[in-house]
């Protein structure tokens, strides 16, 4: 089966910037797949690459088969959500989203209907005649999404578009995103610096640093089996192990991960256990966060809100079940 | 000394005033802020409002009067008589010809004009674009009617262009043009094309600077957003560059229209001794002594920027701002 997107060996580099370095990638038709990783780390310039906005400087991208080098945006079936919505400011919201089709010659009355059509599929029946300026935020991201879906892409790109919105309005628009992209079928490729909206919305997340991919894979094995110190660091917050940590409890000298709720913490001062003295409590709602410090190890655990506490200073005992620990591929 | 030491010293809650005219004064201007901004804006409203609307409505007024034809005095009687000499053949052809010269000069500066504000606009950064500004504002430092005359020289026959198209091979080109009735003459600085020219250099960098203002607004991610879309450059340049654009071109045109349509120095050096509005307006009011036909020739470029801005308006040139 042909990929959606395919890069081999593709490389973008400003001068001696490697924004992009040496990545092979391939993304299935129909699959809603996520690029995850901090600023600067290449994954918006991955997405640029696919729009046409940037040529590679090596290497070969082809989407849904055909060779896409030095084809100009304007000639890829390809639609973009931008991060700040880019909507027309002279335009109103149906000229907008009909603009598509009206540079591809679509006569008026039918263009104007398949908008009308993309603003109920984003349900925003009946806004068309607003300027983008009178809309509020989450209203300009639907009308961007709308304006890309009009054309039918063959992969829709979405560059954070839920950046600019509020916690609840994004947590929203993540549900609906989801369940568009499945009545739809196109094949979504998302770039984002949150990995709960990467875990919780694709199908297979490409972690990015330093303009590499540290680890391709779905949601399940990204968060729970990291190859890398930096995948388990970037996804979840995961606590981090040095390898002589490590061999005292699987027996192999590597670096490992533990996650922050798979550690149990209890006030007793003797038994089994890794001592810790609790440095810092976070309330964040359903749970809490605990800093300790172990013997110089820094360590974070996520105990459930209401569980009772030691107070700060106080000596504490950690736990965990040894299948919970991680090793990663790297070692030392 | 620590925190505790500097905080055993007690501080009262409100401040005590620095006292003297100027603490009352200040302590004054931010309790009635309305007052400050009377003491900011009367002088600048005195003088719009009594030396500059006051000359124009004194203008506006002598318009009215007419000229005792035998006497050729003043007389102070309103009457509509001077507007219609306006329509006399002679006077009639004054105005076309300076409105068309508009027209023309307004175009050419925004076809050359925009290439050169986008450039700007778009790519150019820390030393090119101080070096863009400079290029741009450096002919406005130097004066006016040195321009003028460096440029009677440069299309004078024995000028320097007519030498350059010699050595081109390209004088029968020049000759051909200027063998063309209207746009024609002896030489180039004798002729219509000649006038044409220096307006357009002279008036360009009001028409550069406002339409590199708007292209600057522009959001480079508009143009990638309608290249994603599957808009050509070309179609992308006619839906949302040229009118995010247009209010800046308006604002430019707004310059080079109502310079052209009000200059007297550039036709009277460079150009056929057919008049110009601005030649009339100086002619009448000096030799002919004909004050209201001077007023009344100077509302005619009034009259036509109001119409053209409510047009410009119509069109929504200012939709975008």
């Amino acid at each position: 089966m042909t990929s959606a997107v395919s890069f081999k060996q593709v490389s973008r580099h400003f001068g001696s910037v490697r924004a992009v370095d040496a990545v092979d990638l391939d993304i299935a038709p129909g699959e809603f797949f996520a690029m995850l990783g901090p600023s600067g780390s290449g994954k918006t310039t991955c997405l640029r690459l696919i729009a046409g906005f940037e040529q590679p400087t090596a290497g070969s991208i082809s989407i849904f088969g055909e060779r896409a080098e030095g084809v100009p945006p304007y000639r890829r079936n390809v639609n973009t959500v931008f991060q700040d919505y880019a909507l027309f400011p002279h335009l109103n919201v149906l000229d907008n989203v009909a603009y598509g089709l009206m540079v591809k010659g679509v006569g008026r009355v039918e263009r104007l209907k398949a908008a009308e059509e993309a603003l109920s599929l984003v349900r925003l029946p009946g806004y068309g005649a607003r300027r983008p300026g009178q809309l509020s935020g989450g209203q300009r991201q639907r009308v961007a999404l709308a304006r890309a879906l009009v054309n039918q892409p063959k992969v829709l790109l979405l560059d954070e578009p839920l950046g600019a919105l509020d916690l609840k309005l994004r947590e929203n628009m993540q549900e609906e995103l989801k369940s568009l992209q499945k009545v739809l079928g196109i094949t979504f490729v998302f770039v984002t610096h949150d990995q709960g909206e990467a875990l919780s919305m694709a199908d297979r997340v490409a972690v990015f640093n330093d303009g590499r991919i540290m680890q391709v894979g779905t949601p399940e094995d990204i968060y729970q089996r990291p190859r890398t110190r930096f995948v388990a660091d970037f996804v979840g917050s995961s606590n981090v192990l040095p390898p002589d940590f490590v061999q005292r409890y699987s027996g192999q000298h590597r670096w490992g991960s533990l996650r922050p709720e798979s550690i149990r913490v209890s006030g007793a001062t003797s038994g089994d256990g890794v001592a810790a003295r609790l440095v810092g409590t976070n309330y964040l709602g359903a749970t809490t966060r605990l800093a300790l410090d172990a013997d110089g190890l820094r360590l974070h655990a996520m105990v459930p809100a209401g569980t009772a506490l030691p107070a700060e200073g106080e000596a504490v005992m950690l736990t965990f079940n040894r299948e919970h620990l991680h090793l990663m591929d790297e070692s030392a | 000394m620590t925190i505790a030491a500097v905080q055993s010293k007690p501080v009262p809650a409100i401040l005590p005033g620095n006292g003297g005219m100027r603490g009352a004064l200040s302590d004054l201007l931010w309790r009635r802020p309305i007052l400050l901004l009377l003491l900011m804006l009367l002088p600048p409203l005195l003088w719009l409002g009594i030396v500059y609307i006051g000359s124009l409505f004194a203008l506006l007024l002598q318009s009215f009067f007419s000229i005792d034809e035998f006497s050729g005095l003043i007389n102070r009687e309103f009457t509509l008589k001077t507007y219609g000499d306006l329509f006399q053949a002679a006077n009639l052809d004054i105005i076309l010809r300076t409105v068309t010269m508009a027209a023309l000069v307004t175009l050419a500066s925004a076809v050359i004009a925009f290439p050169i504000a986008y450039y700007a606009a778009r790519y150019a950064r820390g030393r090119w674009k101080a070096l863009f500004y400079l290029g741009v504002m450096l002919p406005l430092w130097s004066s006016y009617l040195v321009k003028i005359y460096a440029w009677k020289l440069i299309l004078a026959k024995e000028g320097i262009l007519t030498w350059l198209l010699g050595k081109l091979g390209l004088l029968w080109l020049l000759e051909a043009w200027l063998s063309l009735p209207i746009v024609g003459g002896n030489s180039l600085s004798v002729s219509f094309t000649g006038t044409f020219i220096v307006f357009v250099y002279v008036w360009l960098p009001f028409m550069i600077l406002p339409v590199q203002a708007a292209l600057e607004r522009v959001p480079g991610n508009l143009v990638e957003a309608s290249s994603d879309l599957g808009a050509s450059p070309g179609q992308t340049f006619r839906n949302v560059l040229f009118p995010l654009a247009l209010p800046g071109i308006v604002a430019g045109s707004i310059f080079t229209f109502s310079l052209t349509l009000g200059d007297y120095i550039i036709p009277q050096i460079i150009g056929t001794s057919r008049l110009f509005i601005g030649q009339a307006v100086y002619s009448q009011q000096g030799t002919a002594g004909n004050i209201p036909l001077a007023a009344a020739f100077t509302v005619v470029p009034i009259v036509i920027m109001g119409f053209y801005l409510w047009g410009a308006k119509r069109l929504g040139a200012f939709d975008a701002l």
